[in-house]
């Protein structure tokens, strides 16, 4: 019973882990909380789901869904965020204002896909098994579906790793996000890295959202929920940190697991405001921030 | 056909407030100038104008006859104009090798940024022990030099270094002067040199320019600088 629940919440970690590192990226980049990231997870879920129902192909769809995601975040960026940033560039407005507006972004995303798709469930399918293993006569409530999370969410943070530390692209995007204003002395172009920043973002979360809606159904609402617990779980991990955002998603998924199972289903949602809380209480930058009132 | 920096009656706001008043200067090619004035007196405002971090009101920036104005200092940095901001301007959460690998990053000629980085560690052996440190451990004379190395990785032909002896001891400050002063003559640059500590400055300097509430007050080699007894007591503090 024990391996089962921690089964269930490495899975869902998995997922949260994606979204909240998407939230990182854009953070690290640009220093906006991105609302909208649901929004642009679901759209390019949707894209998926629509190459599916032509193509029959679930193995297609996966990285057209992730390349979509590359470009709506890049363009989001481009055409929303910049003109944006340019405007308000200081006073309180200029804190409050990407807030307001990755909201907004995100209201009109979901509003297109209803008029687009309608607001209807559908079955994004996948062609893995949502059935658990099963072991003698013990199920195991891990399916095929969720190791396949598991293993694309590690395999994401692989890839991040390895580019962060080891390449040039890597470099200028740390060098941009610690201090932008020394990088580009430097020679570092850094609006276009920062855009590179977003399609990374944009990409892991269309990436969470194709692998996670086989799973369940699809809807322009369905990734609300992980949106709440990738932000949550982005914060625990300090918000600038890529590693703090998998160890947050983590903690918040076997978290949710093992509170489902032995406390009940009432009290999860409640459980991880509570988590979020108590870490803004203790540490308020997050398990890896390194320190706070750092700028951009 | 003009070589070298020529700014022509510029003027620049610092937020709300004008900081630099039409002021009009050249610097030859080679040439290492010295711009001492007290805080407040414009000198980092004109030097974030002339690396384009800031846009000027007014006026005009040459730099052999190419205009600099508009221009974003990423692609200064690629025209050879390399500003060192004040305060160590690196990157401390980097190690001193990422910081030194960044400023050859955009450049294509990957064997010549090799070279210019050994190069620069030949130049600064303390920074060699220290590749794999993070730029926050090392002392402030250490940043200014990884400061310095960093943009000798960029191949500059114009530096434009922001008071590089703020906040450090005497010896380090005489240290990186001397360092200052060997490279401009071994790699034939041309220096804009800002600084309060008119001093230290004006020893390395070919010309010093006195600017004062934004306006520049005077100009001359140091020796006539020096010899001005007015100058002296309101600007030099010498």
């Amino acid at each position: 019973m024990f391996i089962d629940t921690l089964l269930i919440g490495i899975s869902s970690g998995a997922i949260y882990s994606l979204m909240a590192l998407a939230l990182v990226l854009v953070w690290r980049s640009t220093r906006v909380v991105n609302f909208a990231q649901s929004g642009q997870a679901v759209f390019s879920t949707y894209i998926g789901y629509e190459i599916t129902v032509r193509t029959h192909n679930y193995w297609i769809s996966l990285p057209a869904a992730i390349i979509c995601g590359a470009l709506l975040g890049s363009l989001v960026d481009l055409l929303f965020m910049r003109p944006l940033l340019r405007r308000v560039k200081s006073g309180p407005i200029a804190e409050l204002a990407p807030v307001i507006a990755t909201l907004g972004l995100l209201g009109l995303l979901q509003s297109l896909l209803g008029l687009l798709w309608g607001n209807a469930f559908l079955q994004y399918a996948s062609p893995l098994s949502a059935k658990g293993f099963t072991f003698g006569s013990h199920t195991v409530p891990f399916s095929p579906q969720n190791l396949f999370i598991v293993l694309a969410s590690a395999l994401v943070l692989v890839i991040f790793g390895l580019i962060f530390k080891y390449t040039n692209l890597g470099l200028a995007l740390r060098a941009a996000s610690f201090q932008p204003e020394i990088a580009q002395l430097a020679g570092v172009r850094v609006s276009r890295v920062r855009n590179i920043g977003w399609a990374f973002a944009g990409a892991t979360g269309a990436l969470a959202g194709a692998v996670i809606t086989p799973t369940s159904t699809l809807s322009p609402n369905s990734l609300d929920l992980l949106f709440v617990s990738g932000f949550i779980a982005a914060v625990i991990g300090g918000l600038d940190s890529l590693v703090g955002a998998v160890v947050g998603g983590l903690v918040l998924g076997i978290g949710f697991s093992f509170i489902l199972q032995y406390i009940g289903s009432s009290v999860t949602f409640l459980a991880g405001f509570l988590i979020l809380m108590v870490v803004l209480l203790v540490r308020p930058r997050g398990i890896f921030g390194h320190k706070l009132g750092r700028h951009a | 056909m003009s070589a070298g920096l020529i700014v022509k009656n510029l003027s620049v706001n610092y937020g709300a407030v004008g900081a630099v008043h039409d002021l009009s200067f050249a610097i030859h090619p080679g040439e290492l100038v010295a711009l001492i004035g007290a805080n407040g007196a414009g000198k980092s405002t004109l030097l974030r104008a002339l690396s384009g971090l800031i846009s000027p009101l007014r006026g005009e920036v040459n730099w052999n006859d190419v205009s600099l104005l508009g221009k974003k200092p990423e692609e200064l940095v690629r025209l050879g104009i390399v500003h060192i901001s004040e305060g160590k301007a690196v990157i401390p959460e980097l190690t001193v090798s990422e910081n030194l690998t960044l400023g050859g990053i955009w450049r294509g000629d990957k064997t010549d940024v090799a070279a210019a980085r050994s190069e620069t560690l030949e130049i600064f052996p303390a920074l060699a022990d220290r590749l794999h440190q993070r730029a926050d451990t090392l002392s402030g004379g250490e940043r200014q030099m990884l400061a310095i190395g960093r943009a000798l990785i960029s191949r500059p032909k114009l530096l434009l270094l922001d008071e590089p002896s703020l906040g450090l001891a005497p010896l380090m400050i005489e240290e990186i002067f001397k360092a200052i002063s060997e490279l401009r003559h071994r790699l034939g640059l041309t220096v804009l040199l800002v600084e309060q500590n008119a001093v230290s400055a004006l020893r390395i300097a070919d010309r010093g320019l006195i600017l004062s509430l934004g306006s520049l007050v005077t100009s001359g080699t140091p020796t006539e600088l020096n010899a001005d007894p007015q100058l002296r007591v309101a600007y030099l503090g010498i």
